[in-house]
């Protein structure tokens, strides 16, 4: 690091005997440089602290009681959000700054009688009685246990966010055409209206059929901008990667919503075919038809964990990058780790919109399938 | 080894299966596209639809590995 400086210094002396062109060119690679030390620096106070790559993503990939913005000074700045509880003595509520950032299960937060802590984002009730928490060989705690979490999470607070957003867009939208029923659209409708109609015209009509579409249209536009809004917030750091599409309940239920509409929309075409195939022998009817009931609900278990699995694995690609300065403990990797991580997240923000169309497509496919005449 | 290599692994091994079976979408939907070019719309929406069924076999190893590492 020295030697870094003394080079600064001969880059410095020979600045001043440039023409301005040049100087400007040697000050933006100084800044560089500076940058590099400044690094340094940083890491030699926190060298002790040993850095735990997988904790740190598993951290930020998680939901989380508190929207993490940044450090200050060693104690973390964030914004925290209301814990809703139902216990043996009713509902209480609470706000999570009172656990002072504590995931580790050390501080108790006495609320309506009873005794709380946070352990690894979740909230425990200690047990009748009981000061501190004790733990068994896996690290789960054996004398406390979790009370239903109805707490607005960061996760339920961004999905608010993103549902007051499309709304707020959709109804914008409608107002224009209410106003100008025959002009062309201004606006936010101008930039909507493509949208909608890719919707309807590549993944509603020729997936379901020009006649049966138009009753699905509002389902699959609803998951298609919910999905791909969602994935999008995921993306924007200063949220702290609320990874609202990268959670297996919220895929879980969008799937359960298409497999719901799915199962009732089917025809007696569609259930012959998963209980007694036409135009097979009979012994192949029988052995098809465990297969098809399975694949009924492999379908959307696929997409459950296909959405799921896409913006997770993204989340952790482009954290796994950004840990490698710290893991290296040095800051001259920082120029690949943030060109690959910068790289990853434009691959990103073209899977946002591709994750969202392919669950939109496959849905519109397996509704298709059910509501398919015979042939 | 400890499970934790042998899951790693079997990701791995997902991801290869998956590399395959993409590429060999991606190739004869691009041959697709470069024969019949005005079918391009079509070929490109269909071939997106089979990566995904593709990748979701992957995604799925790659799942069971995350659970078992």
């Amino acid at each position: 690091m020295y030697i870094c400086t003394k080079i600064h210094q001969d880059i410095l002396i020979k600045n001043i005997a440039l023409k301005p062109h040049k100087t400007s060119i040697f000050s933006a690679l100084f800044l560089v440089f500076s940058f590099f030390s400044f690094g340094n620096e940083e890491e030699i106070t926190k060298e002790d602290a040993t850095f735990d790559p997988k904790a740190m993503i598993l951290h930020h990939v998680k939901d989380a009681h508190e929207f993490h913005l940044w450090d200050w000074n060693g104690s973390p700045v964030s914004l925290s959000l209301p814990i809703i509880l139902w216990t043996d003595n009713g509902f209480t509520s609470f706000s999570s700054s009172r656990f002072r950032h504590d995931d580790e299960g050390q501080i108790i937060v006495k609320s309506n009688g009873r005794n709380f802590i946070k352990l690894h984002e979740k909230i425990y009730q200690l047990d009748e009685g009981v000061s501190s928490i004790n733990y068994d060989l896996d690290h789960h705690p054996t004398n406390a246990h979790k009370p239903i979490d109805l707490s607005i999470t960061r996760n339920v607070f961004m999905m608010w966010v993103s549902v007051a957003l499309l709304l707020f867009i959709f109804l914008t939208t409608a107002r224009t055409y209410k106003k100008s029923k025959d002009s062309v659209p201004k606006g936010l409708a101008g930039f909507m209206e493509p949208l909608i109609i890719f919707v309807r015209d590549e993944i509603g009509k020729p997936m379901i059929g020009e006649h049966k579409y138009q009753k699905y249209m509002p389902y699959l536009l609803t998951i298609f901008f919910f999905i791909w809004i969602n994935n999008i917030f995921g993306l924007i750091p200063i949220l702290n990667g609320a990874n609202l599409s990268g959670n297996i309940a919220f895929t879980f239920t969008l799937a359960v919503f298409t497999f719901v509409i799915t199962t009732f929309s089917g025809n007696k075409n569609y259930w012959k075919h998963i209980f007694w195939m036409p135009g097979v022998p009979v012994p192949m009817k029988i052995f098809l038809m465990p297969i098809e009931i399975i694949g009924m609900f492999v379908k959307p278990i696929s997409l459950m964990i296909r959405l799921f699995a896409n913006i997770t694995a993204g989340h952790v690609i482009i954290l796994a990058l950004m840990s490698l300065i710290f893991v290296f403990k040095t800051a001259a990797i920082a120029p690949v780790s943030v060109a690959f991580s910068l790289f990853i997240t434009v691959i990103e923000i073209i899977v946002t919109a591709i994750q969202a169309y392919i669950f939109t497509i496959l849905s519109a496919l397996y509704f298709g399938m059910a509501t398919e005449e015979e042939h | 080894m400890t499970i934790t290599g042998i899951a790693a692994i079997g990701a791995g091994l997902a991801a290869i299966g998956a590399g395959v079976g993409i590429g060999k979408i991606g190739g004869s939907a691009m041959e697709a596209m470069a024969r019949q070019p005005e079918m391009h719309g079509k070929i490109q929406s269909s071939a997106l639809i089979l990566a995904a069924f593709v990748e979701a076999v992957a995604l799925f190893g790659v799942v069971v590995a995350f659970l078992q590492g």
